[in-house]
């Protein structure tokens, strides 16, 4: 995390014109409050004043803001979309960090001390000190079914959670089982029922007792919560329909993984298709491996 | 037998503005007792029904729930959790408007079974059958509850509704206009099967409305409303066969003109 001081020490590297990481300090100030809140009360939104950012809404206006309120000099930063680090949503939000911050970026999950995310966790295991920062479209797991905000905050307020668990039913009697493969609801510290943002379920486990801290923004809905470190995350299911992750019926075509989410990819035009990991920085460390291993 | 009445209602008043909508009602409700609620259209039958069932904040007056715990309580000296909590499972509202009381884009089992969830059914199987059973009791076709409510009919509508609301084996059922915008026949049809269903349940029951015929069928016992006012309260033939007060005898007697 920054401090004032750091923030107003900091060297050359980035663009000048801009305060460190674009946002003014007073409202960096704010946002940390709200941070500080969030964390204080798992899985519950946190209102604040979303500031208009050189990105539209859509882009993680949210994530950036948290980004930009958390992150020192000292901090190395991973950005991914979909779990790629070279995506045109990722590179743009990546360079626009080392421009206004002059802080040192990676694709290594292992060597970033900040990662902002769109759609994913990574796969290599998080660790104390690590921060995940999430970019949040819909924040309100319950606005499917309640529109008004007075009586989602009331829902919430009393934990009155049935409407969460007929959604699961309406998946079930229509499909045969909970087709929700996306943003899966879950329920933090048994307590807040919780949109994870719409990362794959897949991923939904990673987030149960993280040593990392997990950050939410919400730039359109001006909504941050928080998961604290080693925090238990329930996916919400049914006895007789517990919850279940994806399979595949291969392994990763490059790098061979089992263990990871795979992207189907279509290789020509004649039907041709292979599995990849979604997270390039996990295969490509995995192909590292093999190659040495192979190649001996 | 009971010796405590289910629902104790107080000098129940509710202003709105310079408006009385409803003034100094007061009566007794006993457990397995339906009491009917008639008048013309803004005598305040709607008012006092949002009043009991802690919809409405009244402006004077005492309503006090035997509750299962504690006996007779104030219900709006209850916590608003508590009170919230009454309201998806001892007591159950069927609205005028199937709109007001369905969530018209979730399946007919999806909405007769949330009352289950609500209070921590996890068990789809389980869930599942129980809502079966309580469509097949209201006469509903089970082929039918995977459909969404806003493809039935009106009659239908407000029989998912009833469902939804017994599933929770609830002490005391708001009714408004229950079969109001019905067909004759359908509402003759919806009437059969509420009588049946509040004699099979036990439970307790006050009915809004400004059919006569729906009280008679229903109601043990009957208060007159006019202009806020309760201007009659009796058993319910009496009121209907040897009405005192001069608007119940007009009101008895339109009805029978009809
Ligand atoms: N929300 C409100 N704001 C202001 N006045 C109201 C409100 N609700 C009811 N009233 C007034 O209170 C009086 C009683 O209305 P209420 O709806 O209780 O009558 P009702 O007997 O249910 O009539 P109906 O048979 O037409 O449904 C009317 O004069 C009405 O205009
Ligand atoms: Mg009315």
């Amino acid at each position: 995390m920054t401090s004032d001081e750091t923030t107003a020490a900091f060297g050359a590297e980035h663009v000048a014109g801009y305060n460190f990481a674009y946002l003014d300090e007073q409202t960096k100030r704010m946002i940390r409050r709200a941070i500080l809140k969030a964390i204080a009360i798992p899985g519950y939104q946190v209102p604040f004043g979303s500031r208009e950012m050189p990105l539209p809404y859509g882009w993680g206006t949210g994530g950036i803001q948290v980004t930009a309120s958390v992150i020192g000099p000292d901090d190395v930063l991973k950005v991914i979309d979909q779990g790629a680090d070279d995506t045109t949503n990722a590179v743009s939000i990546r360079a626009f960090f080392a421009k206004t911050t002059g802080v040192a970026t990676t694709e290594r999950t292992a060597e970033a001390t900040l990662i902002q995310t769109r759609h994913r966790i990574p796969e290599t295991p998080l660790r104390e000190g690590q921060v995940l920062i999430y970019q949040v479209p819909i924040p309100e797991p319950l606005r499917w079914l309640e529109p008004r905000e007075s009586e989602t905050r009331k829902m919430h307020a009393l934990a009155e959670y049935g409407v969460m668990q007929v959604s699961l039913y309406e998946d079930i009697a229509r499909y045969g089982r909970i087709a929700k493969a996306y943003n899966y609801p879950v329920r933090v510290h048994a307590r807040y029922i919780t949109s994870p943002s719409p990362i794959p379920k897949f991923d939904n486990p990673k987030m149960d007792r993280n040593p990392a801290i997990q950050l939410f923004g919400a730039g359109r809905e001006r909504r941050i919560y928080a998961i604290p470190p080693y925090t238990a995350v329930e996916s919400l299911d049914f006895d007789d329909y517990p919850f279940t992750v994806e399979q595949w019926p291969e392994s990763c075509a490059l790098c061979g993984a089992t263990d990871s989410f795979l992207d189907e990819i279509v290789t020509n035009d004649k039907g041709g298709r292979m599995f990849i990991c979604s997270d390039t920085d996990y295969c490509a460390g995995r192909r590292a491996e093999n190659g040495e291993e192979t190649a001996a | 037998m009971t010796e405590r009445p289910i629902l104790r209602v107080r000098g129940l008043t509710r202003l709105y503005g310079r408006t009385v909508a409803c003034r100094n009602v007061s009566f007794d409700l006993w457990p397995g007792e339906v009491l009917g609620v008639v008048g013309e259209s803004g005598a305040g039958k709607t008012t006092l029904l949002k009043c009991l069932s802690a919809q409405v904040e009244p402006t004077d007056g005492t309503i006090e729930y035997d509750t299962r715990a504690d006996g007779l309580v104030d219900v709006f000296a209850l916590s608003e959790p508590a009170r919230r909590m009454l309201l998806r499972t001892d007591w159950g509202i069927v609205h005028q408007n199937p709109r007001d009381g369905l969530h018209m884009g979730v399946s007919a089992g999806g909405n007769v079974g949330e009352r289950l969830m609500a209070v921590g059914a996890r068990h789809y199987g389980n869930i599942r059958s129980e809502v079966l059973d309580w469509l097949d009791r209201v006469e509903i076709d089970t082929g039918r509850i995977d459909d969404r409510p806003d493809t039935f009919s009106g009659g239908m509508q407000q029989r998912v509704q009833i469902a939804r609301n017994l599933i929770s084996r609830p002490r005391l059922l708001f009714l408004d206009e229950p079969t109001g915008g019905l067909d004759v026949s359908v509402q003759a049809r919806l009437l059969d099967l509420l009588r049946q269903l509040v004699a099979s349940t036990g439970v307790a029951a006050i009915v809004v409305t400004h059919d006569l015929g729906v009280v008679r069928l229903l109601a043990h016992r009957l208060m007159v409303m006019r202009g806020g006012e309760v201007v009659e309260h009796g058993l319910t033939d009496q009121v209907l066969d040897d009405p005192q007060h001069a608007y119940s005898q007009l009101l008895v007697s339109s009805i029978l003109q009809v």
